[in-house]
C-alpha cells in the first residue's frame, strides 16, 4: 500500500496521478475465513480492522451486498459527540471521539475529524435541568462538557438567535471536543487499512442465509456462493432484523426512515455543531459550505430509504425559527436511511444465541459518532469473548429489564 | 462580442427597458429577459467562478440545469445567494453580484493556476493534511472552508413572506411544454381534474424555438390555442413559474412556485409551497442538452448549442459575432441554421461523425456555412473568454489540424430527458442505445399503495425527439393516466406533428475519442465542482468503482445542478475506465428537489410567533398583565412566578411560596391533562392503564394513579376522579395530556379494539383553578353555595354544584401538602371564577402563584414529578410508591416488565431526602460518588438529585434524589462534585421535609 502524504502527492503529480494503485482491493471470496463480518458500513469496517490491528486475526472477510459505506454510514450527517448521560454510552462513545481524534494518522487517511464542538440548546427549564444533569454526569465519566449561557452560545454561534420570540435560548450543553468528520473517508479509510492487513473487502455480494450447525455458527450462504467461518459479525444496521431471522433468532428493534438534508454551499458561517432538542432539528455547515440538517424519523416502519416530506418540513421550520437567516438559503437535496431502533434507544453489541455468531447494531439515529469506539469493544467481544465496553449493550439486557435509555437526556439522539 | 441582436427576442419587449446591476455596474435589459440573457446582451461573459480551483465561469445553459452563472441577488434583509441568471427574471432596480472570488471577479487571488491545479487532484484532501495532527481544525480546514462555499451567508432575518397551498387533484402534469399541455387537454376532456405546472414564465417549452407544424399550424401558435383551450376549462388549473420539484409517496407531489421573485413590488408571498396529491402524476419535464467532453470546455463563451439558440431567438442576443459549433447529432445544426440566418458568422460545424447529419445538414451547408465531418474540437483556448479553438480529428488523440479564432462555441453532446421527478419515488430507468440515453422504463414504475404505477412520463422526458412522437406520446399519456386515475379517456386521434428528421446521432464520450492526458486534466465534466475527465478516471484506477463511489470521492453531480450537465457524462467516462457498458455502472439516486428551494418556502407561514400554535388557558391574558415570568411547557407557557415591581423572579417565588403556607394562594392549574374515559369496560381498561385498582374507586371519590409503560417505566401521574358508573375523569401532568390520550388511543384501538370504552381529550374545555392554603376554605365559603367544609367535602372526594354562582365541580386533592381545592369550571367561565376567587381572597391575603411555587411546595412534602423524580428509566417501586401498585390486579401495563430480574434487584437507587450538611442548595442534577473506579474508567456512582430547591418555609435547601439503597442509609452523608468544582456534602434523610403528618391537609 502506497502511503498517503502531500509529499507522495508532488510525487505522483508528475505523472499525472496514474501511479496511485487501489485504495482497496477487490478479490472473489475465498472459501473459508476465521471471522466474516456481514455489512461494511463503519461498524462492520471498524471491528474488522481492530480484530486485526488488537488481536492479529487478519483472516478475514467483510461482505457487502452493496458499496461499502453505502448504508447509514454514507448518508448520515455525520456529528460526533459523546456527552451521553448513561455511563456505558459515556463509555463507547468517548472512546470513539478519542479514537477519532487520532484516527488519520491510525490509518493513514484523512478522514478530516474536525473537533469543532457540539452544542445542545436548552430551550425549555426542563431541557436545562437535564444538560446540567449530564454535564455533572459527564465530569464524572471523563467526558469534557460544560453548561454555558446564553450569551456564551451567541459568542459561538453568531447566526443563532438566542431571543425567539417562541423558545429562547435559555443555554446549552457543550461539547468542545465533539464535532463532525467526513462519513465516506471513515469507511473508505478503514476498508483501505484492512485490505492492506490482508482482508477481503468482497463488495456486491449479499448474504442470503447464515448455516449453523449444533446451534454453533457454521458459515454463510451469499450471491457468490458459501463461505465458511468459525465466527460471524453481523453488522448491517437497518437490515439486522432480516439477518437475525436467517440466523434463527429475533431482535427487539425496529427499522425506519430517518431523512437529512443539505442546503447549497456558502461561505462559513458557523464553526460549530448545534443541535436544538426542543424545536427538534439540528445543523453543521460542512467543508464544501453545505449546511446539513437532520431532524426525526418518520413515524412508520419501512425499508424504502425515502421519506415522508413532512419530517423534512418541521425540521426546516424549527430551523429558521433557530437560525432566521437559513430561510434565504436553497435545500440542495433530502435524502434518508434505514436506521434501526431499539426498544430502549441504545445499541446492541452481543452474543446471540447462536454460538461464534455476534451482532452489533441497533445503532439507530446515532451511530456514526460510535464506529472506532463500536469496532475497538465489538473486536474484543468477538476476540475474547468479553468486551467491557459492550458489556452493558448485551442481548439479555431486554430480557432483565436493565435498560439504557438516552432518550431521558435528549429529545434528538444523533 | 456578445451582444443584442437589431430583431429578434420574442420574449422581451424592446419598447420597456429595464435597469439592474451587476457588480455595482448598471447595465440595461428590456422586460422580459432573464438575468442572463441581459448579461450576455451587455457583453459580460464572465459571471462567476468555480468552487475548487476558482476558474472563470460564464453562462453555458438557459434554463434550471445552469452550473455556472450563480449569483447573489438583492441585498440586506432581502439578499440570496446562489441564485441562477438564467432562471431569474429581469426587474427594475435588480442588483446582482458574482461570488466566489477575491478581491475581484477578473483578478481572483483564490484561483488555482494550470501548474499547482496538478496537485490537487480528485480527493486530495483524503491523501493530505494527515499530519501534524491539529493542524487539520486549525490550519487546513479553515482554508479549504474558506475557499470553497461560493455564495455568501445572507445575515438577516428574512423580510419576505412565504405560504403553503394544499391541491388534490385526480391528474397532476408537470411541464408546460407542447407534450405537457396536451396530455393535460387529453386528461381533462374526460372530466377529471387536472393541473399544470410550469416551472418557467412562459408556456410551451422548446417547441416554440425548434419550431415545427402541428395539424398543420406552426407549433407555437398551436400552443397558444392550447392554453387557451386549457383555460377555459373549469376543471384545469395553470400555473407558471411553479416547479415540481419532487414527487413522494402515495401521489404526493410538490410545487414551488415563485410568486413575486420577478417582480418584488408585487403583493403576496415570495414563495408559495404546493402539497399536491394526485391520483396520477404526468412528468413532460422535457430533456437537457448534453456538453461535450473536449479541452476548454468550460471557458467563458462555450455554450449548449440549444441555449445558445434559446438566447437568440428568445431574446435576440447572441454570445459571440464567430461561433463555431460541435456536435454529434444534427439537433445543433438548428443553432447554426438559426444564428446563420439573424446574420451571425457560423465559421464552421465540426461534426463528430464521419458522415455528418442529415436534412439538417443540407440546409445548413445551403446558407454557406462550412462543415467538417469525423472532426473535433482538440482544445479551446482563452482565460476568461474563448479566444481560438484548435481543431482535430474526432478519430485521434488530438494533434490540432488547425486554429481558428472565434469567440464562441456551441456544443450539443445529445440529449438526456429529465427523468428526475420519475426517479424520485422508486421508477426505474433503462438505457436506450440509439440515443445514448436513460429513459423511464415503463414497465417500472413508482407505484403507490396498490401496487400500480403512479407516474407517467411524456414526450421529450419519455426519451422521443422528434415533434410527431412527443404530441402522439403525450396524447398516449394522457390517456393512461386519465384511465388510471378512474376517468373514462375521450377517444381522439393525436394531432399529426412534423419536423425536421435527424440522421442518428453518435455516443462522443471524450473528444478526440483518444484524447491525451494533457487535454484530458483539462476537460471539464462539472463545471461547477471542477471535476475533470481525469478526476474520474483517477478514481476508477484507485477502485472507487461503485457509482457512488466516483461522485463522492470526486465530487461529481454534487454541485448546486446536482449534476444536470455532468452526470450522463462522467458516468460514460467511468464505464469507459471499468471497460463497463454505461447502463452496468448505472445512475446515482435521484432526490428531491429538482431544483433547490427556498427554506423559507418550506417553513411556511409558521415563523416568529406563529411558529409553533401557543395554547392559552383562559386566563392567559390575565396572567400576563399580572407580572407571568414565562415558562414553555410544551406548547403551554405557565407562570413561573407572578413578579412584582421591584422584585426579582427568585424573590416573587420565595413569597408565593410562603404566602400559601401562611394564608392562600390561587394557581392556574388549567394546562393540567383532561381525559374522560367512558363505557361499560372503562373500569376493566383503566385498570390496564394505571397500576392501581380504579375499577372500584367509588362515584364521587378521587384516587391518585400511576401509569408505567410496557417496559415498566413510570410515565405519568395524576388523579382519576369517578364520575358515575362507566365515566371516569383523568388528570393527566399537562405535558403528558396528548401522549397519554394518544397512549390510551393506540392500546384502544390496536389490542383491545373490542373493549366498549371512549376516550376523549378535554383539556381546553375546562378551566381548572387550585385555591391552596390554610384559609382556601374561608374563600370558598365566602363566595357561597356549596358545603366546603371537613365532612361535607372530605379529602380525596369531589363535588359538584354551585359555587358563587358558577357551575362548578371541585375536587378536594393537594399538591402541596395544604388544604386545598381544585375547582373546574368551563372554559368560558374560567376567567369569571377566576376574579370571583380574587375578590374573595382579597381579605385573605391571597396571592397567585406560579409553577416555581408549586414546585417548592411539593417537594417539602416529598411528592414526586414526573420528569424529575422519573425520566424513563425509573419505575414506580424506585420512588417507594409500591402503595399505589395493585397486588390483586391480574395484569396492568408494564407489571410483567417490573417482574423481570434487574427490575426486581433489591439492589437499585430509591427515592430518598437530602440536605446538605450546611443548609446550601444542592446543585441540580448532581451525582453521588462512591469509591473507585468501573471497568471503563468512569468514577462509580451511586446516587443523584432528581430535585433540588431553597425552602423558604424551612430556610435552607432541600433536595430530593435517587440513591443507592438510600432508604436503608438514612443519615449518612454522600459527596456530590459539582460542575463548579465544589464538593456538596449531603445527609441523606425523609424525603417529607414538611408537616410530616399531613395535618394541614386534614382539617
Ligand atoms: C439521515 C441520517 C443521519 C444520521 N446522522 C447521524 C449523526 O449525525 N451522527 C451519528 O453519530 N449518527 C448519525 N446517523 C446514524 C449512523 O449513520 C448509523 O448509526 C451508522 O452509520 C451505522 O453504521 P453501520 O455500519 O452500523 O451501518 P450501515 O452503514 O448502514 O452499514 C450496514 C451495511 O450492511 C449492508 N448489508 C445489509 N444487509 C446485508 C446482507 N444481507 N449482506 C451483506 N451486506 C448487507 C448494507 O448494505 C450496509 O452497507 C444518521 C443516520 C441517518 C440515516
Amino acid at each position: 500500500m502506497k502511503r498517503y502524504s502531500a509529499f507522495a502527492i508532488a510525487r505522483e503529480a508528475l505523472n499525472y496521478h496514474t501511479g496511485w494503485s487501489r485504495a482497496w482491493a477487490s478479490p472473489e471470496p475465498k472459501k473459508r475465513y476465521d471471522v466474516v463480518i456481514i455489512g461494511a458500513g463503519g461498524h462492520g469496517l471498524a471491528t474488522a480492522y481492530y480484530l486485526g490491528k488488537n488481536f492479529g486475526i487478519t483472516n478475514v472477510a467483510v461482505i457487502e451486498k452493496g458499496w461499502l459505506g453505502g448504508g447509514n454510514t454514507g448518508r448520515n450527517t455525520t456529528i460526533i459527540r459523546s456527552n451521553y448521560l448513561q455511563d456505558p454510552s459515556a463509555a463507547i462513545y468517548e472512546k470513539a471521539r478519542s479514537l477519532y481524534e487520532d484516527l488519520s494518522q491510525d490509518i493513514n487517511y484523512n478522514v478530516m475529524f474536525s473537533p469543532r464542538g457540539v452544542m445542545m440548546l436548552a430551550q425549555t427549564q426542563h431541557e436545562i435541568r437535564g444538560y446540567q444533569r449530564t454535564a455533572h454526569a459527564n465530569a464524572l465519566q471523563g467526558v469534557q462538557t460544560e453548561f454555558i449561557g446564553p450569551e456564551r452560545v451567541k459568542e459561538l454561534v453568531p447566526i443563532i438567535d438566542i431571543n425567539g420570540p417562541r423558545y429562547p435560548v435559555l443555554g446549552a450543553l457543550w461539547q468542545p471536543r465533539g464535532g463532525t468528520a467526513r462519513h465516506d473517508a471513515v469507511a473508505w479509510g478503514y476498508a483501505r487499512a484492512c485490505s492492506a492487513m490482508g482482508m477481503d473487502i468482497i463488495q456486491q455480494c449479499e448474504v442470503t442465509g447464515v448455516r449453523t450447525e449444533n446451534g454453533k455458527v457454521a458459515g454463510v450462504d451469499t450471491t457468490k456462493g458459501a463461505i465458511d467461518c468459525d465466527k460471524l459479525g453481523v453488522v448491517v444496521a437497518g437490515h439486522s432484523g432480516v439477518l437475525a431471522e436467517k440466523a434463527g433468532f429475533r431482535l427487539p428493534l425496529e427499522s425506519v426512515a430517518l431523512q437529512a438534508l443539505v442546503s447549497e454551499p456558502i461561505k462559513p458561517c458557523m464553526d460549530v455543531v448545534v443541535m436544538a432538542n426542543t424545536v427538534h432539528g439540528y445543523m453543521s455547515q460542512s467543508d464544501k459550505g453545505e449546511m446539513v440538517i437532520g431532524g426525526g424519523t418518520d413515524g412508520y416502519n419501512n425499508y424504502t430509504q425515502r421519506g415522508s416530506f413532512h419530517h423534512i418540513e418541521e425540521t426546516v421550520r424549527a430551523l429558521i425559527e433557530t437560525f432566521p437567516m437559513i430561510s434565504r438559503l436553497k435545500m440542495l437535496r433530502q435524502w434518508g436511511g434505514i436506521v434501526d431502533v431499539t426498544g430502549d434507544r441504545s445499541p446492541i453489541l452481543s452474543k446471540t444465541p447462536v454460538e461464534g455468531c455476534f451482532i452489533n447494531c441497533g445503532w439507530g439515529t446515532g451511530g456514526f459518532k460510535a464506529i472506532p469506539g463500536s469496532g475497538w469493544g465489538m473486536a474484543e467481544l468477538m476476540a475474547t469473548g468479553h468486551s467491557p465496553l459492550t458489556e452493558a449493550f448485551s442481548l439479555d439486557r431486554f430480557k432483565e429489564g436493565r435498560f439504557i435509555d438516552e432518550s431521558v437526556a435528549a429529545g434528538v439522539a444523533h | 462580442m456578445s451582444t443584442r441582436l437589431a430583431n429578434q427576442g420574442r420574449l422581451i419587449d424592446r419598447s420597456k427597458p429595464v435597469k439592474f446591476t451587476f457588480n455595482g455596474k448598471s447595465f440595461t435589459g428590456f422586460a422580459g429577459d432573464t438575468l442572463a440573457s441581459a448579461l450576455l446582451a451587455n457583453d459580460q461573459m464572465l459571471v462567476g467562478r468555480s468552487f475548487k480551483y476558482h476558474r472563470p465561469r460564464g453562462i453555458v445553459a438557459s434554463g434550471a440545469e445552469e452550473p455556472n452563472a450563480l449569483l447573489g441577488l438583492g441585498s440586506g434583509d432581502r439578499f440570496e445567494p446562489n441564485q441562477r441568471a438564467t432562471t431569474t427574471e429581469l426587474f427594475d432596480g435588480l442588483e446582482s453580484a458574482s461570488q466566489n472570488h477575491w478581491p475581484s471577479l477578473e483578478y481572483d487571488i483564490g484561483a488555482v493556476n494550470k501548474a499547482f491545479a496538478r496537485f490537487l487532484p480528485a480527493g486530495f484532501y483524503y491523501k493530505m493534511f494527515i499530519h501534524p495532527r491539529p493542524f487539520w481544525k486549525h490550519i487546513y480546514e479553515p482554508f479549504i472552508r474558506q475557499s470553497a462555499g461560493l455564495g455568501r451567508a445572507p445575515k438577516d432575518r428574512d423580510a419576505d413572506r412565504y405560504e403553503h397551498f394544499y391541491a388534490f387533484t385526480d391528474i397532476l402534469v408537470i411541464g408546460g411544454g407542447v407534450a405537457g399541455l396536451l396530455a393535460a387537454k387529453t386528461a381533462a376532456q374526460s372530466g377529471a381534474k387536472v393541473m399544470v405546472l410550469e416551472q418557467t414564465a412562459h408556456w410551451g417549452g422548446r417547441a416554440p424555438v425548434d419550431g415545427g407544424t402541428v395539424n398543420g399550424t406552426a407549433v407555437a401558435d398551436y400552443i397558444a390555442i392550447l392554453v387557451t383551450e386549457l383555460e377555459a376549462m373549469d376543471n384545469v388549473t395553470m400555473r407558471l413559474r411553479c416547479m415540481g420539484a419532487g414527487v413522494y409517496d402515495h401521489g404526493y407531489a410538490l410545487g414551488y412556485e415563485r410568486v413575486t421573485d420577478h417582480a418584488p413590488s408585487l403583493e403576496g408571498p415570495r414563495h408559495r409551497l404546493w402539497r399536491i396529491r394526485a391520483k396520477q402524476i404526468i412528468t413532460a419535464t422535457g430533456a437537457i442538452e448534453r456538453p461535450l467532453s473536449f479541452a476548454g470546455n468550460d471557458v467563458p463563451g462555450v455554450m449548449l448549442a440549444a441555449a445558445m439558440r434559446d438566447y437568440a431567438v428568445n431574446y435576440g442576443v447572441t454570445p459571440g459575432d464567430k461561433v463555431i459549433v460541435a456536435t454529434n447529432n444534427d439537433d445543433a445544426y438548428r443553432t447554426a441554421i438559426c444564428l446563420k440566418e439573424m446574420g451571425v458568422d457560423v465559421l464552421r460545424i465540426l461534426d463528430a461523425r464521419d458522415t455528418g447529419g442529415g436534412e439538417l445538414m443540407e440546409q445548413a451547408r445551403e446558407l454557406g456555412i462550412r462543415i467538417d465531418c469525423g472532426r473535433a474540437i482538440g482544445k479551446v483556448s482563452g482565460g476568461k473568454r474563448v479566444k481560438k479553438v484548435a481543431i482535430c480529428a474526432q478519430a485521434g488523440t488530438g494533434a490540432a489540424l488547425e486554429e481558428i479564432s472565434c469567440d464562441a462555441v456551441a456544443m450539443s453532446g445529445g440529449w438526456s430527458p429529465v427523468v428526475h421527478l420519475w426517479s424520485h419515488c422508486g421508477g426505474k430507468l433503462t438505457w436506450d442505445d440509439s440515443l445514448s440515453q436513460f429513459r423511464p422504463d415503463p414497465n417500472r414504475p413508482p407505484t403507490g399503495a396498490d401496487g400500480q404505477g403512479f407516474v407517467v412520463p411524456a414526450g421529450t422526458a419519455n426519451g422521443e425527439m422528434h415533434l410527431g412522437e412527443i404530441v402522439s406520446d403525450a396524447v398516449a399519456a394522457g390517456k393512461k393516466a386519465t384511465q388510471d386515475a378512474g376517468f373514462k379517456a375521450k377517444r381522439t386521434a393525436a394531432p399529426r406533428g412534423v419536423d425536421t428528421a435527424y440522421a442518428p446521432m453518435e455516443p462522443v464520450w471524450l473528444m478526440p475519442r483518444n484524447a491525451e492526458m494533457e487535454l484530458r486534466t483539462k476537460t471539464w465534466l462539472d463545471y461547477q465542482n471542477d471535476v475533470k475527465v481525469s478526476d474520474v478516471q483517477l478514481a476508477a484506477r484507485e477502485g472507487y468503482e461503485s457509482v457512488e463511489h466516483t461522485k463522492r470521492y470526486t465530487t461529481l453531480g454534487m454541485a448546486t445542478d446536482q449534476g444536470k450537465l455532468s452526470n450522463i457524462n462522467g458516468l460514460a467516462t467511468l464505464a469507459n475506465a471499468l471497460d463497463a457498458k454505461i447502463p452496468q455502472v448505472g445512475t446515482t439516486t435521484f432526490r428531491p428537489p429538482y431544483t433547490p428551494i427556498s427554506m423559507g418556502s418550506i417553513g411556511g407561514e409558521a415563523r416568529g410567533e406563529v411558529f409553533q400554535p401557543i395554547r392559552r388557558t383562559p386566563m392567559h391574558d390575565w396572567n400576563e398583565a399580572h407580572g407571568a415570568d414565562w415558562e414553555p411547557v410544551g406548547q403551554w407557557r405557565r407562570p413561573y412566578a407572578y413578579v412584582r415591581d421591584g422584585e426579582t423572579v427568585h424573590d416573587a417565588v420565595m413569597r408565593e411560596t410562603r404566602n400559601v403556607r401562611e394564608a392562600v394562594g390561587i394557581l392556574d392549574a388549567s394546562t393540567l391533562g383532561k381525559i374522560v374515559v367512558k363505557g361499560p369496560d372503562a373500569g376493566r381498561f383503566l385498570d390496564m392503564m394505571y397500576t392501581n385498582m380504579m375499577s372500584n374507586l367509588k362515584p364521587g371519590k378521587c384516587r391518585y394513579g400511576l401509569m408505567c409503560s410496557e417496559n415498566g417505566f413510570l410515565i405519568d401521574d395524576g388523579v382519576v376522579a369517578r364520575i358515575d358508573d362507566d365515566t371516569w375523569f383523568c388528570h393527566t401532568t399537562t405535558g403528558g395530556a396528548e401522549r397519554i390520550h394518544a397512549h390510551m388511543e393506540e392500546w384502544l384501538q390496536t389490542e383491545w379494539w373490542d373493549w366498549k370504552v371512549y376516550v376523549a381529550n378535554v383539556t381546553e374545555q375546562f378551566a381548572q383553578i387550585a385555591v391552596v392554603g390554610p384559609k382556601a376554605r374561608a374563600v370558598l365559603e365566602k363566595l357561597g353555595g356549596m358545603d366546603v367544609g371537613k365532612d361535607d367535602l372530605p379529602f380525596m372526594e369531589w363535588r359538584d354544584g354551585i359555587l358563587g354562582g358558577f357551575d362548578v365541580r371541585i375536587y378536594r386533592i393537594s399538591f402541596s401538602g395544604e388544604l386545598s381545592y381544585e375547582i373546574a369550571v368551563s372554559a368560558s367561565q374560567g376567567q369569571a371564577l377566576w376574579n370571583a376567587l380574587r375578590s374573595a381572597g382579597d381579605g385573605f391575603g391571597m396571592m397567585p402563584y406560579g409553577t416555581e411555587t408549586l414546585h417548592i411546595l411539593r417537594a417539602e412534602k416529598g411528592f414526586i414529578m414526573i420528569g424529575d423524580e422519573s425520566d424513563g428509566t425509573v419505575i414506580p417501586q424506585d420512588l417507594g410508591l409500591n402503595w399505589a401498585i395493585s397486588k390483586k390486579k391480574e395484569d396492568f401495563l408494564g407489571k410483567r416488565a417490573q417482574q423481570r430480574s434487574h427490575m426486581t434487584d433489591p439492589t437499585r437507587w430509591k427515592l430518598v431526602g437530602l440536605e446538605t450538611t450546611d443548609g446550601s442548595v444542592l446543585p441540580d442534577g448532581a451525582y453521588a460518588v462512591g469509591e473507585g473506579v468501573n471497568a471503563n474508567g468512569q468514577r462509580n456512582m451511586v446516587g443523584r438529585v432528581t430535585s433540588t430547591y431553597y425552602s423558604p418555609n424551612l430556610n435552607k435547601g432541600i433536595a430530593m434524589g435517587l440513591v443507592l439503597n438510600g432508604p436503608d442509609r438514612m443519615g449518612e452523608v454522600l459527596e456530590f462534585p459539582g460542575t463548579d468544582g465544589k464538593i456538596y456534602t449531603a445527609t441523606i434523610v425523609d424525603p417529607v421535609f414538611y408537616d410530616k403528618d399531613g395535618e394541614k391537609q386534614n382539617v
